[in-house]
């Protein structure tokens, strides 16, 4: 009798720890994982707390403003949402089409053999630091741009059109929604291949059956079928290279007036903070660059959501996760 | 692909308007093969500029010797070192944080709650990583009126945190439920299950997130210039003073006006590219063959 009740109440005893153990183990993992929420709610919280002086003094003329100046106290974010959207359009004009072919090629036309290396080699172009980019970009692809593609430009079309006249540096707008282009081509392609990838075969099968040309499947019957997804990996390559800024704040000439042409040195929104954050003190100019960031923490996380839903319409859950930022 | 590709055969093409259909189908492969190569073309002038650029200068001294104080000269010792430092303790908070919270979504949690979660980290993700050094300057840097290189880890954790946590959930995801329920049958209580069997059978995965997440924390450069700042003087465990790493010493000595200086920093950018790109050929090669087997 006693022994049976000791041992049972050992074992209840023992079991109701194991319990506590595991609501423990429950409740402080989702601490961490509550974080998260909390953790992107901070960083929107904080940054718009120390925006408040910005929108206090300047109000919505914040964003049209023209003019930053320092030793005035004028600060108006225009030339940096001017010269981020300039760059990024730079880099989706060139990255997009070249990203979703390469897409393609890779999950309709190429051969396991060839694809697997080709997705592999653009995977590490995206694992090299942006500021390796920037240093490649400063010293070897500024310079060559200058002396070709600029030069060219500028001496034939820029004649007429004055958006496109010289004189270039090589540093410039230009320069950096090129460097942006190389830096998100290979989110682009890596997403719009997942999504391209989950296209019913039968889809294509049907389309080849009929006697459709590869070209003819693609078009009419798997594009149409991953197209919200394909805007999706582009909208997402967009989002990276609004925010991108080592590569950007050193190939863009850091000029703070409004960019007229293309060839123009400018600044975009990240680029502005990275440059002169550190000498702002504290004041108005520091709150003015926390502005900025936090405008750019709107952009990228609204056409994060819209891009990820679009994604996700297409391909489900688990795509693309770690190829942001 | 399970479809076969092949062109229509010669002898079926008869009328003019297959011969223009076989035309512009074979227009658009070759476009889709010159993109393809378009995009590789980037990796290998950037690897090979850094390369022939950087050889150079990586020598004994850039590894071992410190930035003289003032003028040309000296290494990036206190770069390496800081690097080394703040990474480490990046991750020493940010690993067991991340593995954590993904043993919440894909264990504990209700549906609801973990898609919200995964969707917050995913958003984290995307958001730039300069306003990650904002947000920390705010609360770690302002207060004390110090750059210092705890904030520095500070926000290379969070940069981390995210990813490692949806990496590992997607690995948690592939461990058989049959594995729990055995262990459950056995009378296993949950925590020990989760630790000894689901993270067990999912270590390798894992491990791949972890490393990925290191090398982009050691390649970041802007969550640091606001917190860490960079130094020219070696620190070795003061984390209330500023902090050199390698991304900062490449970046600043890039864009002084000095010729000795430039090289220094494509040997340290060479430093960081064979750091980054070894660890990502480790990790991508194993699971690219375990994905092909």
């Amino acid at each position: 009798m006693t022994t049976l009740r000791q041992s049972g109440r050992l074992t209840s005893g023992s079991r109701s720890r194991w319990l506590n153990a595991d609501r423990l183990f429950r409740g402080g993992s989702g601490a961490f994982a509550f974080g998260i929420i909390v953790l992107l709610a901070g960083i929107g919280t904080l940054l718009f707390i120390s925006s408040i002086p910005t929108w206090r003094t300047f109000g919505l003329a914040f964003i049209t403003g023209t003019v930053w100046n320092p030793v005035t106290s004028v600060y108006g974010a225009l030339p940096f949402i001017i010269g981020t959207l300039e760059t990024s359009l730079i880099a989706l004009v060139l990255a997009a089409p070249i990203g979703l072919l390469t897409a393609i090629f890779l999950a309709e036309l190429a051969p396991r053999r060839v694809a697997v290396p080709v997705s592999f080699l653009i995977e590490l172009l995206a694992a090299i630091p942006s500021v390796v980019i920037g240093l490649w970009g400063v010293f070897v692809l500024s310079p060559f741009l200058r002396g070709t593609v600029e030069a060219w430009i500028s001496s034939t079309i820029g004649r007429y059109v004055g958006f496109l006249a010289g004189p270039s540096f090589g540093v410039g707008i230009f320069a950096a929604g090129v460097i942006l282009a190389i830096m998100i081509l290979p989110t682009i392609v890596s997403i719009s291949r997942e999504v391209i990838t989950a296209v019913p075969n039968n889809q294509r099968e049907a389309m080849l059956a009929l006697g459709a040309t590869r070209w003819e499947t693609v078009r009419k019957a798997v594009i149409p079928f991953a197209r919200s997804g394909i805007i999706g990996a582009i909208i997402l390559g967009l989002g990276r290279a609004l925010g991108e800024t080592m590569a950007v704040t050193m190939v863009i000439g850091n000029n703070t007036r409004v960019p007229t042409r293309l060839f123009d040195q400018g600044q975009t929104i990240s680029s502005q903070i990275a440059t002169t954050f550190n000498e702002a003190g504290v004041g108005l100019q520091t709150s003015a660059l926390i502005t900025l960031g936090f405008i750019l923490l709107i952009m990228t996380i609204s056409l994060n959501i819209v891009a990820r839903l679009l994604v996700r319409r297409v391909a489900g859950d688990g795509v693309g996760q770690a190829t942001g930022g | 692909m399970a479809v076969a590709s092949r062109s229509i055969p010669a002898s079926l093409v008869r009328s003019g308007a297959d011969r223009r259909r076989a035309l512009i189908d074979r227009l658009f492969r070759s476009l889709a093969l010159l993109a393809a190569v378009i995009c590789v073309i980037p990796l290998f002038l950037i690897v090979a500029y850094v390369v022939i650029n950087g050889i150079g200068a990586l020598n004994l001294d850039l590894l071992t010797k410190a930035p003289r104080a003032l003028g040309v000269g000296g290494g990036a010792e206190a770069a390496i070192l800081g690097s080394i430092q703040m990474v480490a303790l990046a991750s020493l908070m940010a690993i067991p944080a991340g593995i954590l919270a993904a043993v919440y979504v894909s264990e504990f949690s209700h549906r609801r709650s973990a898609t919200v979660i995964r969707f917050s980290a995913d958003v984290l993700v995307g958001i730039p990583s300069i306003l990650m050094g904002i947000f920390v300057f705010t609360f770690l840097v302002l207060p004390f009126h110090q750059y210092n290189a705890f904030a520095g880890s500070v926000a290379l954790a969070f940069l981390m945190v995210p990813i490692i946590m949806r990496t590992t959930e997607e690995m948690l995801r592939l461990v058989p439920g049959d594995l729990r329920e055995a262990s459950f049958a056995l009378g296993v209580p949950t925590w020990r299950t989760v630790l000894s069997v689901v993270l067990r059978t999912g270590l390798p995965g894992i491990l791949t997130g972890v490393m990925l997440a290191v090398a982009r924390a050691a390649g970041e450069t802007a969550p640091l210039l606001f917190t860490a700042l960079g130094s020219r003087l070696v620190n070795v465990g003061d984390w209330s003073k500023p902090m050199d790493a390698l991304p900062i010493f490449v970046y600043t000595n890039a864009r002084q006006p000095i010729a000795a200086l430039n090289e220094q920093a494509w040997g340290a950018a060479l430093l960081l590219l064979m750091f980054v790109l070894t660890i990502n050929i480790l990790v991508r090669a194993r699971t690219w063959s375990v994905r092909s087997r």
